[in-house]
């Protein structure tokens, strides 16, 4: 029987990461090891989906090998004891966070959490919640707020709500810079606001957005806050209670955990009181031919049979981060998206999106190569084994503000090393010789 | 520097990248049936407007004119420019042809030896082919120009 190993890196220092720590680290991470085109994998894509250590992979198959069942319902000793592990996995998820273990729901990723909470606000709309969703109802007049920096899963669910509910979307703009304009939020979070969702960390820029400040906001006009927490949860620590949002939402691949897998936070007395999205079996207590009434949260909201082993997988995703100190990992991404941007500033017609060198930024940075398409970059780069996103990152409304369409982005994680982003750094400085642009 | 990638980014598709013959949306020639196309790779933003104009003179049908706007990577401009090149003058049926075996040859996975007789200076695509998540790339223009043909009939 395979036994689930524990992490090489389990003992760390309290000290800071370093490069020898890294490649300690680097030894949990099979695919790191292989080679691309002849190279060895510089990989700097985490941004977009992150790479499994052995720990998660031996627990999803530890899962397939013991415990495969169908859990909550069946009374034998299988289904119970992959019942537990989903529970457990969600109380080790629901604690990373801060959050208490019935206000973490599952969901296939961040984009399907920001669907579930836009459609509760559309069944709550529609009159289906009773009483207790009359907080979610929205009416013609009534503004949902995004920012101008969103990825397209926080930007679309929205605007598709406002058009089903009489809603209006409107935006906290952001200036030349890629900075979001707060002094314009005054006039943008109003009275009429019922809604605020924006992102902690920019998948683009590289920025974290004063939560604080804007929660106040929020606040004052009584708006729910919905967190995009997908680039903060997988790198830096995340305490929702802390941050008193009222939602949020992160996805499980961005965090050493599989696909398939992902979480929306929610205040209990919220979920609880919002209408179900997808429904079905699981997440009822009486079902007649004509109604059904339905259970609490989570549960309300995990219709059908449920991602059993990607959740146990997340877990110990969660473990692995946890063993690692999400501190200590800030603390090395930080070091490297400096490394990064401020190598990329000193090379010619290389222009950064975001603040630079010097200025707070998480472990990824995207730039524009003057003369040179983000696609010809990226081609360029995967010829020496280095793996980067190209593209407008699923961020087509900022991209087009700072006058772009295309973007290449090195993006970082804990199993990178200064190494990885010189071999990029010195990579790109080649880019504009080989296409023969001045 | 590997030679799949000196392959791909051969020095007349880079010289092609920048010169983008037929850039910028001309008038086509007045009696002439004109077909417009837009074609965008959602993944990447690349997008094309192509514009194209058939003159007929009793069973003969050629192609009268060929202009394009638009942005995108280095293979995606130098496919459009050597089309573009290629195209003008040529009997119209004979144009839809060469689309068919230019898609041929960028499916292929590097399977199929582009003939030069046939694609001319289309041929030094032939790279492309064994870079899946690039044929799309080199194909828009070609898409572009079939919708046009089809659309000025």
């Amino acid at each position: 029987m395979p036994v689930v190993s524990t992490p090489t890196t389990l003992k760390h220092s309290a000290g800071a990461i370093d490069n020898t720590e890294v490649l300690r680290i680097r030894n949990d991470f099979p695919i790191l090891n292989r080679e691309v085109n002849g190279r060895p994998l510089v990989y700097l894509d985490s941004g977009a989906t992150s790479q499994n250590p052995v720990s998660v992979i031996e627990a999803e198959q530890e899962y397939y090998e013991q415990r495969n069942a169908a859990v909550h319902r069946g009374a034998h000793s299988l289904a119970v004891e992959a019942t537990d592990v989903y529970e457990a996995a969600r109380e080790t998820v629901a604690g990373f966070i801060g959050a208490r273990t019935n206000e973490l729901v599952w969901t296939s990723n961040a984009t399907e959490a920001i669907n579930l909470i836009t459609y509760a606000f559309s069944n709550a709309t529609a009159g289906r919640g009773g009483e207790e969703s009359e907080p979610f109802v929205l009416k013609q007049g009534d503004e949902i707020v995004v920012t101008e920096m969103e990825h397209h899963a926080n930007l679309i669910p929205w605007q598709e709500l406002a058009f089903r509910t009489g809603a209006t979307l409107t935006y906290l703009p952001v200036d030349d810079d890629g900075a979001l304009q707060l002094e314009r939020a005054n006039t943008v979070i109003t009275p009429q606001t019922k809604i605020l969702a924006f992102t902690h960390a920019s998948n683009v820029l590289g920025t974290i957005n004063p939560v604080e400040t804007l929660v106040a906001m929020a606040r004052e006009v009584g708006a729910f806050v919905v967190l995009d927490a997908c680039q903060s949860v997988p790198h830096l620590p995340v305490d929702v209670k802390a941050l008193d949002v009222d939602f949020a939402v992160f996805s499980g691949h961005k965090m050493l955990a599989p696909t398939g897998i992902g979480a929306l936070y929610g205040k209990a007395e919220l979920l609880n009181a919002m209408p179900p999205f997808l429904t079905g079996g699981s997440m009822i207590t009486t079902v007649t031919m004509e109604h059904a009434a339905y259970l609490p949260s989570p549960t309300r909201f995990e219709a059908g049979t449920q991602r059993i082993s990607q959740a146990v997988a997340l877990a110990a995703a969660v473990n692995y981060l946890q063993e690692t100190g999400m501190d200590r990992i800030h603390a090395w991404e930080v070091e490297l998206g400096q490394r990064l941007v401020t190598g990329l500033e000193q090379i010619d017609g290389i222009r950064v999106l975001g603040p630079g060198a010097g200025s707070e930024r998480i472990g990824l940075a995207a730039f524009d190569v003057d003369g040179v398409h983000a696609h010809d970059v990226g081609q360029f780069l995967d010829d020496k084994g280095i793996a980067v996103r190209v593209g407008h990152h699923c961020a087509q409304p900022l991209h087009r503000r700072l006058g772009l369409i295309a973007t290449t982005r090195a993006s970082t994680y804990l199993y990178n090393t200064t190494d990885d982003v010189d071999a990029f750094l010195e990579a790109v400085a080649g880019v504009r010789p080989f296409f023969g642009v001045k | 520097m590997s030679s799949e990638l000196q392959q791909l980014y051969q020095q007349i598709i880079l010289e092609h990248a920048k010169l983008k013959h037929g850039a910028g949306l001309a008038e086509a020639p007045n009696g002439d049936a004109v077909g417009e196309s837009h074609q965008l790779n959602p993944t990447c933003g690349d997008e094309i407007t192509l514009r194209a104009s058939v003159h007929s003179d009793g069973d003969e049908r050629t192609l009268s004119s060929i202009s394009w706007e638009g942005q995108g990577c280095s293979i995606s401009m130098a496919s459009a420019s050597v089309l573009s090149e290629m195209a003008r003058s040529m009997e119209r049926d004979e144009l839809m042809k060469l689309v068919d075996q230019f898609r041929e040859v960028m499916r292929s996975r590097g399977s199929l030896e582009a003939d030069e007789e046939i694609l001319g200076d289309a041929a030094a695509f032939s790279g492309v082919s064994k870079y899946p998540a690039r044929v799309k790339c080199a194909m828009l223009a070609w898409v572009a120009l079939e919708e046009a043909l089809l659309a000025a009939n």
